[in-house]
């Protein structure tokens, strides 16, 4: 194991993102590409920070119109019921499945709002050069990169509820223009989160100068 | 042994040499850097063959049926999209098309060649783009979300009127197994010995111990 603990950047070495394969960069900005995968090399992600912080932003603008328009439009005998998310989770939880209803709430509403919320915090001690807290803010973004995925859940909900209940006339289920915007935050924090570059935690801050933005 | 940078936090540590079904991971930060499952390419093949087989199923057949005041209606997971997509609501058509279809089915499609281009090594170096892609598409392919989904929207519509789980539900499910199966033999250092480099060095020759060149010039990738 090493001795003295030594960055890839600080010996000035470059870690390709596809194959691991540590090389030495070419001189300049650009430092080329792998030679084993052919992989573009980056000491850290390309404008890690400000991309990640454009993708946040435009997902929390997002955010809410996926919760005030409505996901599905039940159309049954004539009468039409329009239902947001939280009015399908209050639904669910009223017909006494509660457990699921607590799924849903957390996958559709909860995460979505950690995510950005964790984002925006990993973003900010990034930028104001925070040496506190590595590990924590290290596994943090473990959490989002994995649950967020899971945000998706409700589009697919939706999708196989309207899917299976055209029963035209007597009763149909629309989607609304919510799932769009719901969707489009799954989306956007997903990349988001890839965009990110956790390493950017462990850069100290003389080390940083280099790559940062 | 081989030195590596850890993908997470950077720091540059020698990976030792791992028995079958180890695994080592960061000094600093914890992430898993290596493992080395007992037979990396043979065994994902298989599972990756098997989840192709599945995959067809899953998409084949229906996932569930409906059956109220005498009509009865069954959907499938295209059609699921397909039906978004008639409803007006294309682009969120489009990605649920994306993360139940094609990027599930666009990994099992790029494992596949992969696995099978590198068990005669040295693989070609287009094998190395296909697992780039294979890679990314990995947190597209929502099996296990859009399981749950689907389990969701049963029990919402069972209260309307009687539905059944159909045997794409089933598929779906053994394809959540599968994936996680093939992840877990998977061991992409593997490939990455047996594929030729890009400046066209043959992997035998061209062993990774110490740093190489990023070609300061040498060799570009042609614009």
């Amino acid at each position: 194991m090493a001795t003295t603990a030594l960055t890839a950047a600080e010996a000035g070495l470059v870690s390709c993102e596809t194959c691991r394969l540590l090389s030495r960069p070419a001189g300049g900005a650009d430092p080329g590409y792998c030679p084993r995968c052919g992989g573009e090399l980056a000491q850290r992600h390309h404008h890690s920070i400000q991309y990640t912080w454009a993708l946040v932003i435009a997902a929390a603008i997002c955010y809410i119109p996926a919760n005030v328009l409505p996901v599905l439009t039940t159309n049954a005998l004539g009468s039409s019921e329009s239902d947001t998310i939280m009015g399908g989770v209050v639904l669910l939880y009223r017909t006494g499945s509660w457990p699921l209803a607590l799924i849903v709430l957390v996958a559709s509403v909860m995460v979505p709002l950690g995510k950005l919320v964790a984002l925006s915090y990993l973003l900010i001690s990034v930028q104001r050069g925070s040496i506190k807290d590595k590990h924590d803010r290290t596994r943090l973004y473990r959490l989002v990169e994995f649950i967020g995925r899971w945000s998706m859940l409700d589009v697919f909900v939706d999708t196989f509820t309207v899917a299976l209940i055209q029963l035209q006339p007597l009763m149909s289920v629309e989607p609304g223009m919510g799932v769009l915007f719901f969707a489009a935050v799954v989306v956007l924090t997903m990349i988001a989160a890839e965009t990110f570059d956790s390493r950017l935690i462990w850069d100290t801050p003389n080390s940083r100068q280099g790559h940062h933005g | 042994m081989e030195t590596v940078a850890c993908p997470a936090c950077d720091l540059l540590q020698l990976i030792p040499p791992l028995p079958p079904g180890g695994k080592a991971r960061c000094t600093r930060c914890g992430e898993t850097l290596a493992s080395c499952p007992s037979d990396p390419i043979d065994r994902p093949l298989a599972l990756t063959l098997a989840a192709a087989i599945v995959f067809i199923v899953a998409n084949t057949t229906s996932l569930m049926d409906l059956s109220a005041v005498g009509r009865y209606a069954s959907t499938t997971i295209s059609n699921g999209a397909y039906e978004m997509w008639l409803q007006g609501e294309k682009i969120t058509a489009v990605i649920v098309a994306f993360c139940a279809v094609i990027a599930p089915g666009a990994y099992i499609l790029f494992m596949l060649t992969v696995l099978l281009a590198v068990r005669r090594p040295p693989a070609p170096h287009w094998v190395s783009e296909l697992l780039r892609w294979g890679k990314a598409m990995q947190p597209w392919s929502m099996g296990e979300v859009m399981i749950l989904g689907i389990m969701v929207a049963l029990i919402k519509i069972a209260e309307l009127a009687s539905v059944d789980v159909g045997i794409g539900m089933y598929a779906i499910g053994g394809l959540v197994v599968l994936f996680a199966a093939i992840a877990m033999t998977f061991d992409p250092r593997e490939v990455w010995r047996r594929v030729e480099w890009a400046d066209g060095r043959v992997p035998s020759r061209a062993e990774a111990r110490e740093p190489a060149d990023a070609g300061a010039g040498r060799w570009r990738r042609p614009p």
